[in-house]
């Protein structure tokens, strides 16, 4: 499954996906549940695949390591939780030192530029999901959409319409162009890092897989 | 009853009603069962990971005009439940592990006063407190023998979201149908994941109510029953007056320790659900007909082993899956049948073979059975599944 050709296909016309697992980590409260509720929803419901969502999370009443699933295929998933993840988002350092152990090779790694210090790659895509929502957008509570606006722009496991329709559908009422705009600050910063030349020898290729 | 029969004006029902897919979460899918079954009263004490339904039912009962009440604990609960069963309500309750065990005395209780409820655990890391947050399968003979007392029982156990909508629906209706409480067994994990689904419409379902005396209050016999061996259930409060008691009881519910009248109030207790067993015991079956090694599991686990049989004949291992919905009674026909002709038999489960056990008791013989167990709070992956294949191939 060469997730970069999935960038480059049409975003309307949803291409051919054998089985896509996604892990979206982090610290309760970050929003990664519902993240991985929206990015479900999105492939479930708008790109019209089958789709299942684990979730994960310690005892704790707050905090805690947070974690969320989902798997995207075409056909019926018999397996409901990753196996070997092709897309790996982490909020913090825990989470990227925790859940990092079963990635697939060349498998996107996505981490907060400012929560994570010590990637657990050197390939790993380092953005400032929460400087920006917290800096230029005033809220820190969306990073967790501006992080999905760029992990969507990077692999195409959703389209951004899906996305957006799913994500709007989700959100409560009044915030709509708050989230709007945190979606669009997220694809803006994977496109610029994108065109930066900074993935080249980091996209997975088919040979990765 | 006339607040019960208001009009369904939820959430739920409006997005049921479209007949569309929607991302549910397994919990959201069983209480979605349960409102479409009839419930129409829940009680219940919130734990994980059972908590969603109690948050979804103290949503949706209201808005229903039927009650929610969060009890004191679990005890209290499922007690509220006979009392609501008895009343004429279509009573269930949701729990875990913990609360579970409270709950074994009036599920006793429920059994000997043949009370229709549901009772749904939610299976997590015991004993104890255990893993809050895991997956396990460890309460399959708890629920089995957790009241004590010889008694039949009824459990069901999903595997994905959509089993959780229609075994649930068929708990609620099983439930009515035999006068009886129903386990629903689901774990963590199945309760957890969300997945897309398409539920069918309120309207296409089969939704069975307790059979209710057709005689006048004094004409009535609580316990008298036709060759159904399952008595008629008055509201109380309608006029029928009636001995509710966890003694064993006469035909009129007052307790006796005549032999003559204990003996055959077991035989009924026993025969109302044993002579209808075909319809109760349920499992399907993946790839099976070929197969020269059978893998036999039930819940999460089954979802591994469904992966293992396509990865498995993927490299020429031919695997198929007896997946079991009924746990109690112990589907023995279809279990004969699936280990008679193979090589092995695997059973994959989350505790220490409380199943296989069962498989072995049955398989009589017919061929080898192994069980795969696991104790560390995560699932059974397809290919630890598959590694145990060189033993068995």
């Amino acid at each position: 499954m060469a997730s970069s050709k999935k960038k480059e296909t049409p975003k309307a016309k949803a291409p051919e996906m054998e089985r896509m697992e996604v892990r979206l980590a982090g610290s309760g409260g970050q929003g990664l549940i519902l993240a991985g509720l929206v990015l479900a929803e999105a492939a479930g419901l708008h790109d019209g695949r089958a789709v299942a969502m684990g979730q994960s999370y310690g005892p704790e009443a707050r905090g805690g390591a947070s974690k969320a699933e989902v798997i995207i295929a075409d056909q019926d998933i018999d397996y409901p939780l990753a196996t070997r993840v092709d897309m790996f988002l982490a909020l913090t350092q825990e989470a990227a030192d925790t859940y990092s152990w079963d990635l697939k090779p060349g498998g996107w790694i996505v981490v907060d530029s400012d929560l994570v210090s010590h990637p657990p790659s050197s390939r790993a895509v380092a953005l400032p999901f929460t400087a920006t929502a917290r800096d230029k957008l005033g809220k820190p509570m969306v990073a967790n959409v501006v992080a999905l606006g760029a992990i969507t722009e990077l692999t195409g496991v959703v389209s951004r319409k899906a996305l957006e329709k799913a994500l709007l559908a989700r959100v409560p009422k009044g915030t709509e162009a708050l989230n709007k705009k945190a979606l669009a600050a997220g694809t803006k910063m994977a496109k610029d890092y994108a065109a930066s030349g900074q993935l080249a020898g980091q996209e997975p290729t088919s040979e990765d897989v | 009853m006339a607040a019960g029969t208001s009009k369904p004006a939820g959430r739920a029902a409006k997005a049921n009603r479209k007949g569309q897919a929607r991302l549910l979460q397994g919990n959201e899918a069983a209480s979605l069962g349960a409102l479409a079954a009839g419930c129409n009263f829940f009680a219940g004490y919130p734990i994980t990971p059972a908590s969603e339904i109690t948050e979804y039912m103290s949503r949706e009962m209201p808005v229903r005009g039927n009650p929610f009440i969060q009890m004191e604990d679990e005890i209290a609960s499922i007690g509220a439940c006979v009392g609501a069963s008895l009343a004429g309500r279509k009573a269930m309750t949701a729990t875990s592990g913990p609360g579970f065990s409270l709950m074994q005395e009036n599920l006793g209780y429920a059994m000997i006063a043949e009370t229709p409820l549901v009772v749904v655990n939610v299976m997590r890391g015991g004993p104890s407190t255990g893993l809050p947050t895991n997956v396990a399968q460890g309460d399959v003979q708890q629920a089995r023998w957790g009241t004590h007392g010889d008694h039949p029982a009824i459990v069901f156990c999903p595997s994905s979201v959509s089993e959780c909508f229609e075994l649930m629906v068929r708990a609620f209706n099983t439930a009515e149908r035999f006068r009886t409480p129903v386990i629903f067994l689901a774990d963590e994990t199945v309760a957890h994941l969300r997945e897309k689904v398409i539920l069918p419409a309120e309207g296409d379902l089969e939704v069975i109510d307790r059979r209710r005396p057709t005689v006048p209050p004094d004409w009535y016999v609580p316990y008298k029953t036709d060759g159904s061996l399952i008595p008629r259930l008055a509201d109380l409060g309608e006029g029928y007056r009636y001995h509710v008691t966890g003694l064993v009881h006469d035909e009129r519910g007052f307790p006796t320790r005549r032999p003559d009248e204990v003996e055959p109030f077991y035989a009924r207790l026993f025969g109302k659900i044993s002579r209808h067993f075909d319809d109760l015991m349920l499992t399907k079956e993946y790839s099976l007909d070929d197969a020269e090694i059978v893998l036999i599991s039930y819940g999460c686990t089954a979802r591994s082993c469904r992966a293992a049989v396509r990865l498995g004949r993927e490299r020429g291992i031919k695997l198929g899956l007896l997946q079991l919905l009924t746990l109690w009674p112990f589907p023995r026909q279809a279990v004969e049948a699936a280990l008679t002709g193979r090589k092995a038999a695997l059973v994959p489960e989350l505790n220490m073979g409380q199943i296989s056990r069962e498989v072995k008791r049955v398989n009589d013989g017919r061929t080898q059975v192994i069980r795969h167990s696991k104790m560390d709070g995560t699932m059974i992956t397809p290919e630890e599944i598959l590694g145990r294949m060189r033993e068995v191939a």
